[in-house]
């Protein structure tokens, strides 16, 4: 009886310690965060510089006028850029994660020749720096017709998130018991059975961590996606919340409330596929 | 004019770039729109650019064909556009009598080399804003504008706000005191006496506590609009961030009284440009004389309160009675047009460093202005020596007929040996990732390293050979041990990166470790709170964190005051202004390796902690044994690629420290956008120093690659 009261004590004090640490790194993570809403919901310009987070007043011209961005001819580039973000971004994230599953679960695998040389080509792709790989990166996609085309986007951004993508699901993979597979193989399942019906069930944290990575990189860059669209209702959002900053002047209200507005779905995606970085996935799989 | 604008039956297409949004937008929208009315058969696009990315975008897309007709920006680099053959100069066409529609010192700022670029729509300059209720009465010279600042100013209140710290804004004191642009070889004589005496002017009424230190925009706007600013240094713009509650005024800068000299503010000419490969120049031009002319004038004073350029339309008594419009018109005569020289742009970057040494108090003006000659002197690096190419060339040759000859025999090899089918198969799953990986990254990169070997000025690419390289390795204009020398940069990134990736590391797998208790409660927000700040677009927050540090209204100074501490001046030394970055980017990361920590963290077996338990294992070993060891294969690649990240992850360094003090923050990488953007687009020195930070990275890559095949083999 003893040991488990103290036991009991002892994960009373695990829990309060939790719970304090994470509310000090919440309160460290939102705090920013805050001002950036209080600079969304101030109205005009007029937010104060005090170190208190709350606005004195409220107005939610910010939000209205960013989302209800139009141009003269009345097309609602708001609606259209958001359709361009979601389409880049989630496009971005099935093509990446198509490309390197199928890549992750080879270098894992097999052992064939190239394979230490691919698996460093990866890497190699990471470390030059881009600042000079901007201008034959458009002469490369002017060739190639993809200018002003979310096609040529997608395909920048999924090269861009690939590599890391394929380490990380690699890394992951081989932390996969191989005798699932081999029993599978036992039944008369091919490599891509055992891929799909096997490994990729499996990996759903890595494919969720790796899911969300390929779609952020898609969804937050501005740089590349200003220098190969011309069009104002081609633009994704982050190109289009640029355009609130002015040569001498920004317009921080806007600007906020449109950074607020993006990174909305990166929550809710978040919020979607956490369910799959919850504990005690592969234990009963393992024993199974 | 009108006559021009007549033959209107010709179908044109025209396309036109501008960065407005608000009122200038709407007022360009209503103006296009009457050109549009006028010619019915004419296709007018009016495309909005981000400012940000204009001037890149115009380089980058005008010589490929896919540029704008017509685009409208600010005068100062004409020069630079020219040389690299943007621009269409327009002096066949805009005679005399045309210029003279304008006012006289709006046309001046369009020629270079005697050639007319572009036609002026409006003109910006500083001017000085009051509270006409704080200042009733504008200041006529510089010792009255003292002394009402003086009688203002106490805890918290200035009596004169603007963004001192800029030399923009500071050019008013440069020319108040005597200064001139190319009285010497340098666009600003650094070490004379007019820059000297107008870094000791402002650091003066800094000291006295008459202008808050360190101002951006918002934090000016913010002073004025609730009354803690009496007057306020800024142009037409700073009108629309005005609350409507405050009454103020706009008068023509005040006059030097040590001088008698007028406070001469910058003039920038907002002009419309053809591009040298418009479609058809004769058609562009039409309608950038519509852009131009009276009527639109008009329209753009008064829908986009622009201070317009066009001399007829002040001639309108709604202008004439426009306060704040006619203020700026009257500051015109006394201000001093950018020059639009390449060297201008050179002289920017040691003016401002200049004048945050001598803002950050502690330096003599005089000590100021010579490091700012000394940084001048830095970037202007004299161009290398012409080099011959051939025996590069030769050496390329033989460099890729070794290559070609390896691949031959590793390919005979894997026949010889049986492997060909085996690698056909797995190449199958992994060869298109690779292939579309190494198509966009391969030849750009190919590019990048060839141009190491080139010098560029200004559309002039010269072959050097290796002076790049050695210009960076041995470091000449600065010690090993200073700022901006490669070696010091290179151990800042060391040090920023090794830092960053530790924190990044350490707080994502702890708060990871906690999340994945099963008995927690409210793990599902926590989560979502976590990982706010990757969620939210890093440009703005780290500006907000920028602001956080601020010297006199930051948060943290504000927090520190509280626990009875000192306020820091963050960005005036190393260490303090490291901390910020570092702070700021360890902020932005942490939920990425969380992430990363939370799904490796399910590749361990529950089992395994439960085999632990009932062997009496402590918390502690049970990470030391189970977890840390299991983890490893997963979080590898995190780690390794998250190391590169960081050694090229330039924006964090140039938003909230931007290299101060005196560039001793800046990282390699900001160092090499610094050489490829600013500094007169030198792109050959930024690309050695790209190739050397892959070579850098190449060697790390080459450990780590080690130690993934190590825990490859023990998993």
């Amino acid at each position: 009886m003893s040991s488990r009261g103290s036991t009991r004590t002892q994960s009373r004090i695990n829990s309060i310690l939790s719970h304090a640490a994470l509310v000090l790194a919440s309160a460290a993570a939102i705090y920013p965060v805050l001002w950036v809403l209080k600079m969304a919901l101030s109205p005009g310009q007029s937010f104060d510089s005090s170190p208190s987070p709350i606005p004195e007043a409220i107005s939610f011209e910010h939000f209205i006028a960013v989302t209800s961005h139009s141009d003269s001819a009345g097309t609602w580039l708001f609606g259209h850029q958001l359709y361009n973000s979601l389409l880049v971004a989630i496009t971005t994230t099935v093509v990446g994660m198509a490309l390197s599953c199928t890549a992750a679960y080879a270098f894992s695998r097999q052992r064939f020749p190239g394979r230490e040389a691919g698996l460093t080509a990866f890497l190699l792709t990471q470390i030059f720096p881009g600042v000079v790989m901007m201008i034959p990166l458009y002469i490369l996609l002017d060739s190639a017709g993809l200018l002003d085309s979310l096609v040529g986007l997608v395909l920048v951004y999924s090269t861009t998130s690939v590599p890391f993508c394929t380490w990380m699901l690699k890394g992951y993979f081989d932390t996969i018991p191989r005798d699932l597979e081999e029993a599978a193989i036992m039944d008369g399942a091919g490599p891509w059975t055992t891929f799909w019906r096997v490994i990729l069930p499996l990996a759903r944290p890595a494919l969720a961590v790796t899911a969300l990575f390929s779609f952020m990189t898609a969804w937050n860059e501005f740089i590349l996606a200003a220098t190969l669209m011309n069009d104002e209702s081609m633009f994704t959002l982050p190109v289009a919340l640029q355009r609130y900053v002015g040569e001498y002047q920004t317009d921080w209200g806007s600007f906020a409330a449109g950074a607020l507005l993006v990174s909305l779905p990166v929550m809710l995606l978040f919020y979607a596929l956490q369910k799959h970085l919850v504990g005690g996935l592969t234990a009963g799989a393992v024993k199974g | 004019m009108m006559l021009l604008l007549a033959p209107a039956a010709r179908a044109q297409e025209v396309t036109l770039w501008h960065s407005y949004r608000g009122a200038e937008q709407q007022a360009l929208d209503t103006v296009l729109d009457d050109f549009r009315g006028a010619h019915p058969s004419w296709t007018v696009t009016a495309l909005a650019i981000p400012y940000e990315v204009m001037a890149s975008k115009l380089t980058t897309t005008i010589p490929r064909g896919n540029g704008p007709d017509l685009f409208i920006f600010a005068h100062e680099r004409i020069g630079g556009w020219v040389k690299s053959g943007l621009l269409a100069p327009l002096d066949e066409h805009v005679d005399e009598a045309e210029r003279a529609l304008f006012l006289p010192q709006t046309i001046p700022p369009l020629q270079f080399q005697d050639k007319l670029y572009g036609l002026p729509l409006a003109f910006k300059s500083t001017a000085l804003f009051r509270n006409t209720k704080l200042v009733p009465r504008a200041p006529a010279n510089s010792a009255e504008l003292v002394d009402i600042a003086r009688g203002f100013s106490r805890e918290g209140r200035f009596g004169l706000a603007y963004q001192s710290d800029s030399f923009y804004f500071h050019a008013p004191w440069f020319f108040g005191h005597g200064g001139e642009l190319f009285s010497t070889e340098a666009a600003i004589d650094y070490t004379g006496q007019p820059f000297v005496r107008s870094l000791a002017f402002i650091a003066r009424l800094q000291d006295e506590k008459l202008v808050p230190a360190e101002a951006t925009g918002a934090l000016v706007s913010s002073l004025f609009n609730s009354g803690k600013a009496a007057m306020v240094l800024s142009g037409p713009w700073f009108t629309g961030e005005i609350d409507p509650s405050i009454d103020f005024a706009v008068s023509p800068l005040p006059t030097l009284n040590e001088t008698g000299l007028p406070s001469s503010p910058f003039l920038t000419d907002e002009a419309v440009f053809v591009s040298s490969l418009a479609k058809d120049t004769t058609s562009a031009l039409d309608l950038a004389r519509h852009l131009a002319g009276r009527e639109s004038a008009l329209t753009r004073a008064i829908v986009g309160r622009q201070v317009v350029a066009n001399a007829a339309a002040w001639t309108d008594p709604r202008l004439r009675g426009d306060a704040v419009l006619s203020a700026f018109r009257a500051q015109l005569p006394t201000t001093v047009a950018m020059d639009n020289r390449p060297e201008m742009r050179d002289a920017w970057e040691p003016a401002q460093l200049g004048l945050k040494k001598a803002l950050r108090g502690g330096t003599a003006p005089a000590v100021a202005a010579a490091a700012a000659a000394a940084r001048y002197r830095a970037i202007t690096r004299p161009l290398p020596p012409k080099a011959s190419p051939q025996p590069y060339i030769l050496l390329a040759a033989v460099a890729l007929l070794a290559g070609l000859g390896l691949l031959l025999r590793w390919t005979t090899g894997v026949v010889r040996r049986g492997e060909a089918r085996s690698a056909v198969r797995s190449w199958t799953w992994a060869g298109p990732a690779t292939f579309a990986t190494l198509v966009l990254v391969f030849l750009p990169f190919l590019v990048g390293l060839v141009l190491a070997f080139f010098a560029h000025r200004q559309g002039d690419w010269t072959f050097v050979g290796m002076a790049n390289f050695i210009d960076i390795l041995l470091s000449r204009s600065y010690g090993p041990s200073q700022p901006m020398s490669f070696y010091f940069a290179l151990g800042v990134t060391l040090l920023w990166t090794v830092l960053n990736v530790a924190l990044h590391l350490g707080i994502g797998l702890a708060l990871a470790l906690i999340l994945n208790r099963a008995t927690l409660r409210l793990r599902p927000l926590y989560r979502v709170l976590l990982i706010l700040p990757w969620a939210v677009p890093n440009y703005i927050t780290a500006l907000i964190w920028k602001g956080l540090f601020h010297k006199q209204f930051g948060a943290i100074n504000g927090f520190l005051e509280l626990l009875g501490l000192e306020a820091v001046s963050w960005f005036s030394s190393f260490g303090t202004a490291f901390f910020a970055n570092l702070c700021t980017n360890v902020w932005l990361g942490f939920p990425f390796m969380m992430v990363i920590c939370m799904g490796a963290l399910q590749s361990i077996p529950t089992d395994l902690y439960e085999a632990a338990e009932i062997d009496g294992a402590s918390w502690f070993s049970k990470l030391r044994y189970v977890t840390l060891p299991l983890l490893r294969p997963a979080l590898i690649p995190a780690v390794l690629l998250g190391t590169v990240w960081t050694f090229n992850s330039f924006n964090i360094v140039y938003l909230v420290s931007g290299g101060e003090p005196d560039g001793a923050t800046e990282i390699l990488i900001s160092e090499a956008y610094k050489w490829a953007f600013t500094r007169r687009e030198q792109y050959g020195y930024a690309a050695a120093y790209a190739v050397l930070i892959f070579i850098i990275l190449l060697g790390w890559s080459a450990i780590s690659a080690r130690l993934a095949r190590q825990a490859e083999s023990n998993a």
